[in-house]
């Protein structure tokens, strides 16, 4: 689906992602973990092409077309979804108008908004005062109106309560399934998400710089047991999923 | 916003006027028929005249009042406690209606209320009776169909006690019109506990100047919402309108959008003087550079307390070229008091257009998308119907404006 190729990427002179190389493939769920600042976030805004991510090497093939110099709009509609974490408020725009722009045919907004508990904020102002769980469910709406086939989803449990992180992890897989070849990208710090949405691998992005592949449990439980700095040096498992060490 | 500051004391002055040759412009215009239907105007006018939120058919409306440069062609009233004719008329009507002429503005304030005062030429008189609750908008049109005139329009709007009215106006010009002055006096009298919706819309041409010259008085319990909305190019656009809350728990709440084309110069503001305990004000301006000027002011006086008023003020510049100058100016003259303001004028966030192109809108679309959303007259509190109506006119003009 994507593959991500020494990517390396500035926002002003500042470097946010050092020579990362990372392929998702056709159906894949790739879990990309990483403590605050690492560049995750940025991985995403990168992918998306956001003007201020600038690449100064590597490139990025999606689909098995380079789209380096895509602009925001043409990677949306070749298929490229972003749910973003803090997302812009939008005076006058509402919810509902940029649902209705932008979904595809037969996509009922009120059904989609009723099943996630957002009718009431169609008519508001996007972004306008929503709480972190409204944010990820109107982000999901959005993405769920699109239907994109890769999926970026940025700390989707941030902010989310127990109740709704159900509905949120449901929400995902329904983007997910509605094609056997869609993928998707999930950041995640807590990895909360994963008793919701499986990933098929897991990657950590420490400092900029992508440090291990694997399995993405065995990965969360040494981060957990040992921390993040312990990754960075176990490099010896890096990009064979099958048997990723939980100790040394 | 100049001050003289002599011996200590503060002296607020008035904006200074761009200079405008009323000499240059004809006084006179031929007579126009008075029509009896009005659907049968041109295409071209009823176009023209929606544009301005002026509805041809009369549909939704409690009443029309159309004046085309000199003439009264169309007055009625379609509601029983209204009263819709031209203030000539009126005058003959009620001999009481003098003391209402000229009582809130002040002939003398400059060269334009002077020529008016001089050479008045009609203007509508609207009254809704003790306790009338008109239920739609009634529209008025003052229209310039000869070109090169001035039109000196003297308006009378009386909302008597407990009642309520919405008044849509429309001021346009007629598409072959590309030079005139509009000079109109409008005098608002808002009684005890009555309210009154004035929405004026403006549909202008590129070389035409305009000076409106507007007070209203607002007495005790009573609300007045005043709504302006120019999108159109116009010359030479300025005007300052002024509400006096003159009793307890008066309210006061003006919105404005302005869209400034390349050439057009705006410079409009909205005053509220607080002199009665209790009340409120609130003043909202929305202003577009396209590449022209807009000096955007606002003023709010307090002379007593408790009072509390709120002046906010957002402009967009969409291009390299114009400039937005907002002047917010707060007076409080006694102890509890409590007036804010807030000005911003930036461009459109380029987080906003790339987090719409991410979900797939073209540059363009994300751009229109928000821009529209700037417009968004919501923020007028407006009834559902007269929205509707208001946003129909706003597309009329935004096909042209983007």
């Amino acid at each position: 689906m994507i593959k991500i190729q020494n990517l390396t990427v500035k926002i002003a002179d500042r470097e946010v992602l050092s020579n990362i190389n990372l392929e998702i493939k056709k159906g894949q769920v790739m879990a990309l973990l990483g403590p605050n600042g690492s560049g995750k976030t940025s991985l995403i805004m990168a992918i998306m092409g956001f003007s201020d991510y600038k690449i100064t090497s590597g490139d990025i093939i999606f689909k098995g077309k380079r789209i380096n110099n895509a602009s925001v709009d043409e990677r949306a509609r070749m298929g490229i979804g972003a749910m973003f974490q803090r997302p812009p408020t939008i005076r006058g725009v509402k919810t509902r108008q940029v649902v209705d722009l932008i979904k595809q045919e037969n996509f009922s907004t009120d059904k989609a908004a009723e099943e996630l508990n957002l009718k009431e904020f169609l008519g508001r102002d996007i972004n306008s005062g929503f709480s972190g769980g409204e944010i990820k469910r109107s982000e999901l709406l959005q993405l769920l109106a699109g239907s994109p086939s890769l999926s970026l989803f940025d700390e989707p449990e941030s902010g989310v309560d127990m109740e709704n992180i159900v509905l949120v992890g449901k929400m995902m897989n329904r983007i997910l399934r509605k094609n056997k070849d869609n993928a998707a990208l999930i950041i995640t710090h807590t990895g909360y998400i994963f008793d919701y949405v499986k990933p098929d691998r897991g990657c950590i992005l420490v400092g900029s710089k992508l440090h291990c592949a694997g399995n993405p449990k065995s990965i969360l439980t040494t981060i957990k047991k040992h921390g993040y700095q312990w990754c960075i040096t176990c490099e010896g498992e890096r990009l064979k999923d099958k048997s990723h060490k939980t100790s040394r | 916003m100049v001050h003289n500051m002599r011996r200590g004391k503060i002296k607020r002055q008035e904006p200074q006027n761009k200079q405008i040759d009323i000499a240059s412009y004809n006084k006179d215009a031929s007579p126009k028929a008075y029509v009896q239907n009005l659907s049968g105007m041109s295409s071209a006018q009823k176009k023209t005249m929606l544009s301005a939120g002026v509805d041809a058919s009369g549909k939704g409306r409690s009443g029309t009042y159309l004046q085309m440069d000199h003439s009264v062609v169309h007055s009625n009233s379609l509601f029983a406690g209204l009263e819709v004719m031209s203030t000539t008329q009126a005058l003959k009507k009620h001999e009481w209606l003098d003391n209402y002429f000229w009582k809130a503005v002040n002939p003398q304030a400059d060269e334009f209320t002077a020529q008016a005062h001089t050479k008045p030429n009609h203007g509508y008189f609207i009254r809704a009776l003790p306790g009338a609750k008109v239920v739609f908008p009634l529209q008025a049109c003052l229209f310039i169909t000869q070109n090169n005139i001035m039109q000196t329009v003297h308006n009378i709007i009386i909302v008597e006690e407990g009642s309520d009215l919405q008044v849509i106006t429309g001021c346009a010009t007629a598409e072959d019109v590309s030079r005139g002055l509009h000079i109109g006096i409008s005098e608002f009298y808002v009684k005890k506990n009555a309210r009154l919706t004035f929405t004026m819309v403006h549909n202008w041409a590129e070389d035409v100047s305009v000076r409106p010259r507007t007070a209203a008085i607002v007495e005790e319990g009573a609300t007045f919402l005043s709504n302006y909305i120019c999108l159109k190019p116009v010359k030479n656009l300025q005007m300052y309108p002024k509400a006096e809350l003159t009793g307890r728990g008066a309210i006061a709440r003006y919105n404005s959008i302005l869209f400034a084309h390349p050439g057009s110069h705006l410079d409009v503001g909205s005053k509220v003087i607080l002199k009665a305990k209790d009340s409120k004000a609130e003043i909202v301006a929305r202003a577009i550079s396209a590449g022209g000027e807009i000096i955007a002011r606002g003023y709010l006086k307090a002379d007593v307390a408790p009072v509390k008023a709120h002046l906010e003020c957002r402009g967009l510049m969409l291009k390299e070229s114009g400039k937005i100058y907002a002047i917010p100016e707060l007076e409080g003259n006694t102890a509890g008091v409590d007036l804010s303001h807030e000005a911003a004028v930036g461009k459109i966030a380029k987080e906003e257009i790339e987090y719409l192109m991410a979900r797939g809108m073209t540059q363009g679309a994300a751009q229109a998308a928000i821009v529209r959303g700037f417009l968004d007259t919501s923020i007028m509190g407006l009834p559902d119907e007269l929205n509707k109506q208001i946003n129909k006119a706003i597309e009329a003009c935004e096909k042209e404006a983007f």
